[in-house]
């Protein structure tokens, strides 16, 4: 069975991943070339294009020798490092690195990787496959409940001391039996989907294509699941045909008992149609992680009660950030394993690979979870 | 129900209010009445009064009890029945009803959303975007919540549906209980402290009793620790209010959720400056859903005894 592919692209806008990943220190890590220049066969070279916090410097270093883009060494090695909101992937990138052989990326989307290039010169791709699904789900899941049941705002409410001069805060709305429509059911949609499933929702879908796979009601039209639904949850990717994918139309079907939950990203809404709708009382309430021009928000939505707004949170966890070392480190460990130092290795070159994520701290089994997937052209 | 006295300890749901009135219940609202002559009220309109309508905040204690000497039967608007006097109840023959089942998936609910919105700091985090300061910095990184283990303090109908949704975030399940209970895949603990020690989130779960009292003390929030969280969906009193102030204050307790205060509505002022807590009104069944089904259960139980048949939900 094959890992979904969910080029969700997690990173925060205006900030590129690597930064966070830099919180303490800077630099590329220290590299422990012999005297003769070549690095030792136990720690394979893996360039890295992206500066690396401490955590992971120390852990990649423990592994492979870390080769920074200036070291004579980076046109022969065979392994590079990138993170999909920093570097392109593209003809250029991998004319300058001719011996290429293999990148892994620190993302979920891949989107900034040229993967038709990739596959025509024989370049294999990991991405960290659904690494930071549960995380996003999690929040969502969590902004939901919060929405319709108004933790923050009754949390705030009684902070401000109106639960003694006011008494009770206004009823929530239950959770069982409310029609969940999931906009994209990739990865992070599946792990909402099953989340929600535990709460007594209805779970139905819309995507390009059903998914076979899937248990849930798919919906092949999103006008039709806007209207079906007491609340929307956008967890798609953010391609061309996804900008938007919330607007007037969409707003209106859902009505004004309708709920939207985003953790994909600020533009799969049209915002200035969403603040108009909630300001006219036109939708019940939202609950973002995300907006078109982060950080910048809506300054309407500061004032009113049935939203929930939060920056950009969805996926940063200590937690995910350290599965991301481990299983970027287990995906360069599988190349290598196949395609060890000084062979001419066996590179499919036909298509990419997604790495399943492992057991914590099981890295040797990556070897034989390295999947590998036909390039879809459905990202959502 | 024609003509009968029915009093009602607090503010009703407008829904059960009209209903009875619609039934022909004459209303007495105790709430109405000022705190120091409420039992006054009461022996004022004793003659009347054969019914009473209470919930988790305002019950029927003894001296009620007492002042109402024609009551028959006490329908609770809640499932916790920690403020009816259950002896003097007995001793009087007055039935009592509650309303469970129909709450269940409600605090449940909130169970969960409280754990996660602690965890990932929702709140706090909609407030750093409301003041302003995103524009100048990104919120910290926040725990991940799916996979931790969760312990749950009783494993009654509340106790069970927090695990089945916990599970679906892969989160081992752990408890406590007095006895243990046929669920293999969840491991039980023969003592709180031992369940504190063994888990990351606890969650208050069940009945309020003498024994439960202060089930969560001091020993077992240094044994849930820094990094452990507390989730209370119980009862006010079944936390040790002040140790768990100081621990979260202290920082020995990593965070905690909080739908019930030992004083309510008062909660304690030293936890509205902290990130890692979320406070919330009493809001378990606070649905208009869940509300209203309790409401027909509070009807149902009272029309079946005055019509002389089975009481839906009894309890004594």
């Amino acid at each position: 069975m094959g890992t979904r592919k969910t080029p969700v692209t997690l990173r925060k806008e205006n900030m590129n991943f690597s930064l966070s990943l830099t919180a303490s220190g800077s630099g590329s890590g220290s590299t422990t070339i012999s005297s003769d220049g070549s690095p030792p066969l136990d720690r394979p070279p893996v360039l890295v294009l992206l500066s690396l916090s401490d955590a992971w410097s120390s852990a990649l270093s423990a592994k492979f020798t870390i080769i920074p883009p200036s070291s004579p060494l980076s046109t022969s090695t065979r392994a590079v490092l990138i993170s999909g909101s920093v570097n392109r992937v593209d003809s250029t990138l991998l004319d300058q690195y001719p011996s290429l052989r293999c990148v892994v990326t620190t993302s979920a989307g891949v989107n900034t990787i040229n993967l038709e290039e990739c596959r025509r010169r024989g370049v294999l791709v990991a991405n960290v496959g659904e690494t930071y699904s549960n995380d996003v789900a999690d929040y969502a899941v969590g902004l939901l409940i919060d929405a319709f049941r108004r933790l923050t705002m009754s949390d705030r409410y009684l902070r401000n001391g109106l639960w003694v001069s006011r008494g009770d805060y206004p009823l929530g709305s239950k959770l069982g039996g409310k029609r969940v429509g999931i906009v994209g059911l990739g990865s992070i949609g599946s792990a909402i989907a099953k989340r929600l499933e535990a709460f007594g929702c209805k779970i139905s879908y819309f995507s390009r294509k059903p998914k076979p796979t899937a248990n849930y009601k798919y919906v092949p039209n999103i006008i039709d699941l806007a209207t079906k639904s007491d609340v929307l949850v956008v967890s798609c990717s953010l391609t061309k045909e996804t900008h938007h994918i919330i607007n007037k139309q969409v707003l209106q079907a859902l009505g004004k008992e309708g709920i939207i939950i985003n953790i994909g990203r600020g533009a799969h809404i049209d915002e200035p149609e969403l603040v108009r709708s909630l300001v006219q009382g036109e939708i019940k309430g939202v609950g973002l992680d995300v907006f078109e021009n982060e950080p910048n928000v809506p300054k309407e939505m500061f004032e009113m009660e049935n939203v929930v707004l939060t920056p950009h949170q969805a996926v940063f966890t200590p937690e995910a950030l350290s599965d991301v070392i481990q299983i970027c480190i287990a995906n360069f460990e599988a190349f290598f394993a196949e395609n060890r130092p000084g062979t001419t290795g066996t590179t499919t070159g036909t298509d990419y690979c997604i790495s399943r994520r492992t057991q914590e701290g099981d890295q040797g089994r990556c070897a034989e979870s390295y999947q590998t997937l036909k390039p879809a052209d459905d990202l959502v | 129900m024609e003509k009968i006295g029915v009093l009602i300890t607090h503010q009703p749901l407008p829904y059960l209010e009209q209903e009875l009135t619609r039934r022909g219940c004459r209303l007495f609202r105790l709430w109405e009445a000022p705190e120091t002559s409420r039992l006054e009220f009461c022996r004022e309109n004793s003659a009347a009064i054969r019914a009473i309508v209470g919930n988790s905040n305002f019950g029927a204690d003894a001296a009620t009890i007492d002042a109402l000497p024609k009551v028959e039967i006490i329908a609770s608007f809640s499932v916790g029945l920690d403020k009816v006097d259950l002896v003097k109840c007995k001793e009087r023959g007055i039935r009592v009803t509650n309303t469970p089942d129909v709450l269940t998936d409600d605090v449940a609910d909130l169970a969960i959303g409280l754990a996660i919105s602690v965890m990932r700091r929702i709140p706090s985090a909609d407030k750093y975007v409301r003041s302003g300061a995103w524009k100048k910095g990104d919120y910290t990184l926040t725990t991940r919540f799916s996979g931790k283990t969760v312990g749950i303090l009783g494993l009654g109908r509340i106790g069970i549906a927090i695990a089945k949704r916990a599970e679906a975030f892969d989160c081992p399940i752990s408890y406590y209980s007095r006895t243990e209970k046929p669920y293999p895949n969840y491991t039980y603990y023969s003592t709180p402290v031992d369940l504190a020690s063994n888990c990351d989130v606890l969650v208050v779960a069940c009945a309020l009793t003498e024994e439960t009292h202060h089930i969560v003390n001091r020993a077992v929030i240094d044994a849930l620790g820094p990094k452990g969280v507390l989730i209370n969906i119980g009862r006010g009193p079944h936390v040790d209010e002040s140790e768990l102030v100081a621990a979260l204050v202290e920082g020995r307790l990593g965070g905690a959720g909080l739908d019930v205060f030992e004083n309510e509505p008062h909660v304690p002022d030293e936890l509205f400056g902290l990130d890692n807590v979320v406070l919330v009104p009493h809001v378990g069944s606070a649905t208009i859903e869940t509300r209203t089904a309790m409401a027909d259960l509070v009807l149902g139980n009272l029309e079946a005894h005055f019509l002389n048949k089975p009481l839906l939900t009894p309890v004594v």
